[in-house]
């Protein structure tokens, strides 16, 4: 058996550097290793995009991410959203839209919407129906999420 | 949003919309839920499971499995204490044979469904525990799977259970069965009905196997220290429940094991039963390391509760003039693998919206090769009351009336006796109907082809059950809340803003957090829609008592009688002299100086519940070619009671929703002929994603619950019964195909509207 594989990346602008088992994935090495364990697993094959970070600008389920994959890389993960003067747009919407109930697929959406907003600042409702139907949510029927999302995005136009 | 609250009481905090206190903790990611738990030197566990639906296991060889490096524990049920015959008290579940929570924890001499647990291992990192799964040799004896409820009472089927005999109407058959039990609800005379019927019309309902699907899977972390103390990390919809039934399965005194409830990533009843947590257990006492069992989601899918898949027969009998004089019902439900499906709640619920004279209800239980059933949100209620509303609307086309006003005809009222021979209390059914009727959705016309709106009511019972709730008060004027109820959707909140609302203080100075089994008095399960009331009720009682208290205060320091403080908006004064007043904020700081403590523990077990009612309304566009239903257009009308924060009451509303939409149109448990489940994941299991679903309406009614002291209903779990009629009525009304067997799904839907033309 091969031995661990020395991976260097930035996560959440920070240089993280972590030994890694070949089969191990992006999730497993952010939870089990780094201790970032607001990335969450939900169903582990890419259906429920519980797991959502952004890796190098793109939206990705780190779950069907190998961590040696992540060699050089830029994650961002939903422990980086939060500037030191407070939360993100999208998190603040999320909060005072009520647009989480459990809250497991919460940092999984926030990501997404991220990963949304950062290429599209101005989507339509369709739109982020469209971009979020890889993020499940079995509490809200979605409405409120969309409300959020939308909210977010003229939180973000405002502040510019 | 629209909503139509009841006029009488002005509150401050109640009614109002604050962010939740947990909410910065979930959207940040630091909230711990049951897969974060981390411990030094912690094993992960891993269980094997049947790949057959129904066998007799003749052997388990776990030798070469704990050979393997880094293996730290094997268990199976031969770790289990002999369950023997005795029963164990599950709260609302009721007395439960030991032996089936037992059984189903860990199989002991059969399997019986496609992914039982048989034997489970600890090792130092999940990959070697799989590994060791596969060294775990378990000889099987297959036997023919019995899958269908009908199949399973009729003709000679296998049995599941060679020791189930059926308990008929009260006395035990002779023979064992598949059929666990036999229950009947009677009122009045059927016979006599149907006679004054001028229509009689008899239909069939299926519904499918369908799951909870919460997004987090089970998890359950147990240390197991060397003093024989055992703690328990898990996400469970009740951390006493959790502790009474792993008690009971391991045998351990109550007192030696303390659960720790984590925040919960969904449950909607299905994480209400034991699985991996009595499995993690063992595995930490055997090998003395902290262990984490989580699950994978297609151990989720194959051996967690779904609910029930069902067999319904309805008959019922109109008169001309629309009013409903007679129905006679067979509800027959699958409880899984052992006895306990929810179908007496179908009984009770399924003509609890309408006054009908003459009712008889048929329930029975049937044992399946599938995994034995949990609750599911308003469990029962959505089986046998889609049968109801599907077939009212039978009877409105024939009729020519419109389905609200057939509703309103037939509507139960305070003191109507249903069919289970309980008068309804205050209800708040009519109101929701009319609400409907004046909607802007319901008033707006439908044009285009293949488009059709359809309306379903729905009634769920809600629950009381105990609770408790702890609240000191701090030397900065806050309150600390303690509650014993789990939250899965924003009840530290609902359970705070009451308690702020009594003391006159603002919902964001209360601090609430969820207590472990040490630290709180006993709580039941988050489910029966019952926390915003029972738990908030303990809430507002620990606040009636710190008010007291504090007022008791004041007046010592005034030297007046407690009687003449007055406690008004978070403030206490003496009528008529300005020079004693004091804010709770200023009495409390003082009382801290002087190491005065103000606090209250309380537990209820609140007896005026109120019942829930909704009306739906769903307008469709059904594809002629592919079958599949979009839903266009959705308006939920519900009764709360009181709305203590109405953007979660919408949000029960809208996931309920959602849920029963998906149960009507996409989802269901696939089997192949061996009865091996076929759609174990997400991708084939179709949950609604939000491109499936529009905005989803909230029209809130507020008819005040008389039996909680701000009218509280519980509002969680009707929003799930009224959608799959509502959507089998808008697609008749699309197309002109009625469909009576769940999921309506484009296959299904295809094939009605090919057999049509």
């Amino acid at each position: 058996m091969p031995g661990k594989i020395r991976v260097s990346t930035i996560v959440n602008g920070e240089d993280k550097e972590f030994l890694c088992e070949p089969y191990q994935t992006l999730l497993e090495v952010l939870r089990d290793e780094l201790k970032l364990t607001g990335t969450k697993e939900g169903c582990s094959n890419g259906n429920c995009g519980a797991c959502s970070v952004i890796l190098n600008g793109l939206l990705v389920n780190s779950c069907l991410v190998l961590a040696a994959e992540a060699e050089g890389g830029r994650i961002e993960t939903i422990e980086g959203l939060r500037a030191p003067e407070g939360l993100h747009p999208i998190q603040q919407a999320f909060l005072e839209n009520a647009a989480l109930q459990c809250g497991i697929c919460t940092p999984g959406f926030i990501m997404a919407a991220k990963g949304l907003l950062d290429k599209n600042p101005s989507p339509t409702e369709a739109e982020i129906r469209h971009w979020c139907a890889g993020n499940l949510c079995r509490c809200t029927g979605y409405d409120k999420i969309v409300r959020a999302i939308l909210d977010a995005e003229h939180r973000m136009t405002v502040q510019g | 949003m629209g909503s139509i609250r009841a006029p009488e009481k002005e509150y401050k905090v109640i009614g109002t919309r604050p962010v939740r206190h947990d909410g910065e903790d979930k959207v940040t990611g630091r909230a711990v839920y049951g897969a974060d738990v981390q411990l030094p030197g912690m094993l992960y566990g891993k269980v094997l499971r049947s790949p057959y639906a129904h066998a007799r296991i003749k052997s388990v060889n776990t030798r070469k499995a704990e050979a393997l490096e880094g293996v730290k524990a094997v268990v199976t049920a031969a770790d289990l204490p002999d369950p023997g015959d005795r029963s164990a008290n599950m709260g609302e579940l009721g007395e439960v044979p030991l032996k089936y929570m037992s059984r189903n924890v860990l199989a002991a001499d059969k399997v019986l469904y496609h992914g039982h647990a048989v034997a489970a291992v600890a090792a130092t990192s999940p990959q070697i525990a799989d590994q060791a799964l596969k060294l775990i040799k378990v000889d099987y004896e297959v036997l023919p799977p019995v899958m269908d409820v009908l199949q399973a009472m009729r003709g000679r089927p296998a049995l599941l259970h060679e020791d189930l005999f059926m308990d008929e109407l009260g006395k035990k058959a002779s023979q064992p069965g598949n059929i666990a039990s036999h229950n009947q609800f009677r009122k009045g005379d059927v016979a006599k009905g149907f006679a004054a019927a001028d229509y009689t019309l008899e239909r069939e309902y299926r519904c499918a196997t369908v799951h909870q699907g919460y997004i987090e899977p089970q998890a359950a972390t147990a240390m197991w220290n060397a003093d024989g103390q055992l703690t328990l990390w898990c996400t469970t919809q009740g951390a006493f429940t959790m502790r009474g039934a792993v008690h009971q399965i391991l045998g351990i005194p109550l007192s030696r094991l303390k659960v720790i409830p984590t925040e919960i990533g969904g449950g909607f009843g299905g994480k209400i039963p034991t699985y991996g947590e009595a499995v993690a257990a063992l595995l930490s006492r055997k090998s003395r390391r902290p262990v984490k069992v989580v699950m994978s989601r297609a151990e989720v899918f194959m051996a967690t509760g779904p609910t029930s898949g069902s067999y319904v027969k309805l008959k019922m009998g109109v008169t001309k003039e629309g009013r409903i004089v007679a129905a006679e019902a067979t509800l027959v439900y699958e409880a899984g693998a052992y006895p306990g499906s929810i179908v007496g709640a179908g009984g009770v619920c399924m003509f609890a919206p309408y006054n009908i004279e003459n009712t008889t209800i048929d329930m029975y239980d049937v044992v399946v090769n599938k995994p034995k059933t949990a609750a599911y949100r308003a469990p029962g209620a959505p089986n046998s009351e889609f049968a109801t509303e599907s077939l009212i609307d039978e009877f409105c086309e024939m009729l020519h009336v419109d389905p609200l006003e057939f509703r309103l005809k037939n509507a139960a009222r305070e003191g109507d006796l249903q069919s289970h021979g309980v008068p309804h209390p205050k209800i708040g059914f009519i109101e929701t109907v009319q609400a409907a009727r004046n909607s802007e959705h319901y008033r707006s016309k439908l044009t285009g082809s293949y488009r059709g709106r359809g309306v379903a009511s729905g009634y769920w019972g809600n629950v009381g059950l105990t609770s408790s709730a702890s609240a000191r008060v701090n030397g900065d004027g806050t309150v600390t809340l303690r509650e014993g109820s789990v939250d899965i959707g924003g009840t530290r909140t609902s359970i705070a803003m009451q308690l702020a609302e009594v003391l006159g203080i603002s919902a964001y100075d209360v601090i609430p957090s969820v207590a472990d089994t040490d630290s709180i008095g006993y709580t039941e399960v988050t489910g029966g829609s019952r926390v915003t009331f029972a738990t908030g009720w303990a809430a507002y009682e620990a606040a009636e008592s710190i008010k007291r208290q504090m007022t008791q205060h004041a007046a010592e320091m005034w030297k007046v009688s407690p009687d003449a403080v007055l406690y008004e908006d978070g403030r206490m004064r003496v009528a008529d002299d300005d020079s004693k007043q004091i804010t709770f904020k200023d009495l409390a700081r003082s009382l801290y100086d002087k190491g005065v403590d103000v606090g209250a523990r309380v537990t209820v077990t609140p007896q005026g519940v109120g019942g829930a009612f909704a009306t739906h309304i769903a307008d469709v566009e059904v594809d002629p070619e592919t079958g599949k239903v979009t839903v266009l257009r959705y308006t939920a009308v519900q009764d709360a009671g009181r709305a203590i924060h109405p953007s979660y009451v919408e949000g029960q509303m809208q996931g309920g929703v959602a849920q029963g939409i998906g149960w009507a149109l996409n989802e269901e448990y696939v089997y192949n002929d061996a009865g091996q489940m076929l759609n174990a994941s997400f991708l084939d299991y179709r949950m609604p994603t939000s491109l499936d679903l529009p905005m989803i309406e909230t029209i809130i009614v507020e008819v005040p619950n008389p039996g909680h002291p701000f009218g509280v209903r519980g509002v969680g779990e009707v929003p799930i019964v009224p959608p799959q009629a509502a959507l089998a009525n808008a697609i008749y009304r699309a197309v002109g195909v009625r469909l009576r067997d769940l999921p309506m799904s484009p296959p299904r839907v295809a094939s009605a509207l090919e057999a049509k033309s």
